[in-house]
């Protein structure tokens, strides 16, 4: 009996060794990572881990007490360098290969690297280590250039303005979030960095970045210069899945697997987060979703058909991402574009909230909620079970009336 | 034997991963926080009110032996 190795203890990894357990599984479970570090958790390493107020402790996806009693054995600092499909053995770089019954492709993506090199105060942040040594970075007065104002520029400037550092933040796109957001939602984030003395330098490049800590000065697409003390370069993420180059399975940027998260033309080979690149038979093509609550239900998909072969469920989850910027907390659902018409309530500037719902020819495609839990769960759960826009919106004006009666009490 | 459903109030963010794995035990307030339902959770429902403990993103759910 050879159970289930599981590889890589992101969250995905972590946590289908968990599920496993809680649904019955019996086998031998055997994570093995290429780091050392005990299993962390990410979404805190741009807040408040960067920022110092929490500590490594908190970041343990499972405690060692946990990981004993539910007789998980971990192999860290132990690199998978490849796959033996046919006898089922996992090639790593530390001792003879690893066999299983099972296998979880957990490796989860690493952070583009800047392609205007990486001297000493050029960062990138994807692991604990990027995280330490920004935060070294962070000190009140020093200027931090973050190059792209996606999720994690976004966050970063946010945490560095609250330790007092000179923000400038710089994407080629005109807004921040760009991916997800229109131009009158984005409008509310461009605003939003404004208003915390951030610079921002919305639809500029980057060229080149010369000189060395302390002493960095950007060149820009449109002439102009920025000089900064360190810089941050947030471009968006690539998965690690080279190392099953020459393992026979699928590969294209992501493992491809289909809707039940096996390898596709595979057995007993499972794919779950940031590694995955799902097959989705109903919105056509295939999308590799970088989220965290994604790679807790896939864990959590990938752990029942393990124990379930027979009884295999389909992966069904409702896209959602969270940001904690300044004293905005930005919520998103579903699968909000820059393409798609919307309905906005609320006005975060006036009333500390709002919520954009994205609609296509009256079908609900997504939301982006700011500061309001309530709306946040209906959207959730209007996505879910497919409700139109209208019967969405409907709902919000029914609670924003609500909420205006009990206030005047 | 039944688990008791337990929550970290203050460590609460509001994130609704709970909600949404396990409406029947877990909800948000109107400020976010995390409302609990039904506190004992018999073995029968355990894996799924445990799996949606465990997506909260900042372990402020737990089960305990009651």
């Amino acid at each position: 009996m050879s159970g289930t190795v599981i590889v890589g203890a992101s969250v995905a990894g972590v946590r289908t060794a968990q599920a496993l357990r809680s649904q019955g599984y019996s086998g031998a479970i055997t994570i093995v990572d290429a780091e050392e570090e005990w299993p962390y958790d990410k979404p805190a390493l741009s807040k408040s881990f960067l920022s110092g107020q929490s500590h490594r402790d908190s970041l343990e996806l499972i405690s060692k007490t946990e990981a004993a009693s539910l007789e998980i054995e971990l192999l860290l600092g132990t690199r998978a360098i490849g796959l033996d499909v046919a006898e089922k053995l996992l090639e790593v770089d530390r001792c003879v290969p690893i066999a299983y019954d099972s296998l979880v492709i957990a490796t989860g993506g690493r952070a583009r690297p800047s392609p205007w090199g990486q001297p000493e105060g050029v960062h990138v942040l994807r692991t604990l280590d990027d995280a330490r040594k920004l935060h070294n970075d962070l000190s009140p007065g020093a200027h931090l250039a973050v190059v792209g104002a996606g999720f994690i520029g976004a966050e970063v400037a946010s945490t560095a303005r609250a330790a007092n550092v000179e923000v400038t933040l710089i994407d080629p796109l005109p807004y921040p979030m760009s991916r997800v957001m229109t131009p009158e939602v984005g409008d509310w984030f461009s605003r939003l960095h404004e208003a915390h003395g951030v610079t921002t330098r919305f639809g500029v490049g980057v060229e080149s970045i010369d000189g060395g800590r302390g002493n960095f000065a950007l060149k820009l697409t449109d002439g102009t210069e920025v000089r900064s003390d360190s810089v941050l370069v947030g471009i968006g993420s690539m998965p690690n899945d080279e190392w099953l180059t020459d393992s026979g399975l699928l590969i294209d940027n992501g493992v491809l697997c289909d809707e039940f998260c096996r390898a596709i033309q595979t057995e007993g080979i499972y794919v779950a987060g940031d590694a995955a690149r799902l097959m989705d038979q109903q919105t056509g093509p295939s999308v590799r979703l970088e989220h965290w609550t994604n790679a807790v239900e896939q864990a959590k998909t990938v752990a029942h058909n393990i124990v379930n072969p027979g009884d295999a469920q389909i992966h069904q989850s409702v896209e959602y991402v969270w940001s904690d910027q300044y004293d905005w907390r930005i919520q998103v659902a579903g699968r909000p574009s820059h393409d798609l018409d919307q309905v906005t309530h609320g006005d975060p500037f006036v009333q500390g909230r709002a919520a954009a719902i994205f609609v296509k020819g009256g079908a609900l495609r997504g939301a982006v909620v700011v500061n309001w839990p309530r709306v946040l769960i209906e959207a959730r759960k209007a996505i879910a079970r497919k409700w139109t826009a209208q019967e969405l919106n409907d709902r919000i004006e029914s609670l924003t009336q609500s909420v205006s009666i009990t206030s005047k009490d | 034997m039944a688990k008791q459903a337990k929550a970290d109030y203050e460590a609460c963010q509001g994130y609704a991963n709970c909600v949404m794995g396990a409406e029947d035990y877990f909800d948000l307030d109107d400020d976010g926080k995390v409302v609990l339902l039904a506190s004992e959770v018999p073995e029968s429902d355990e894996p799924r009110v445990a799996e949606a403990a465990r997506s909260c993103p900042v372990s402020a759910l737990w089960l305990e032996d009651s």
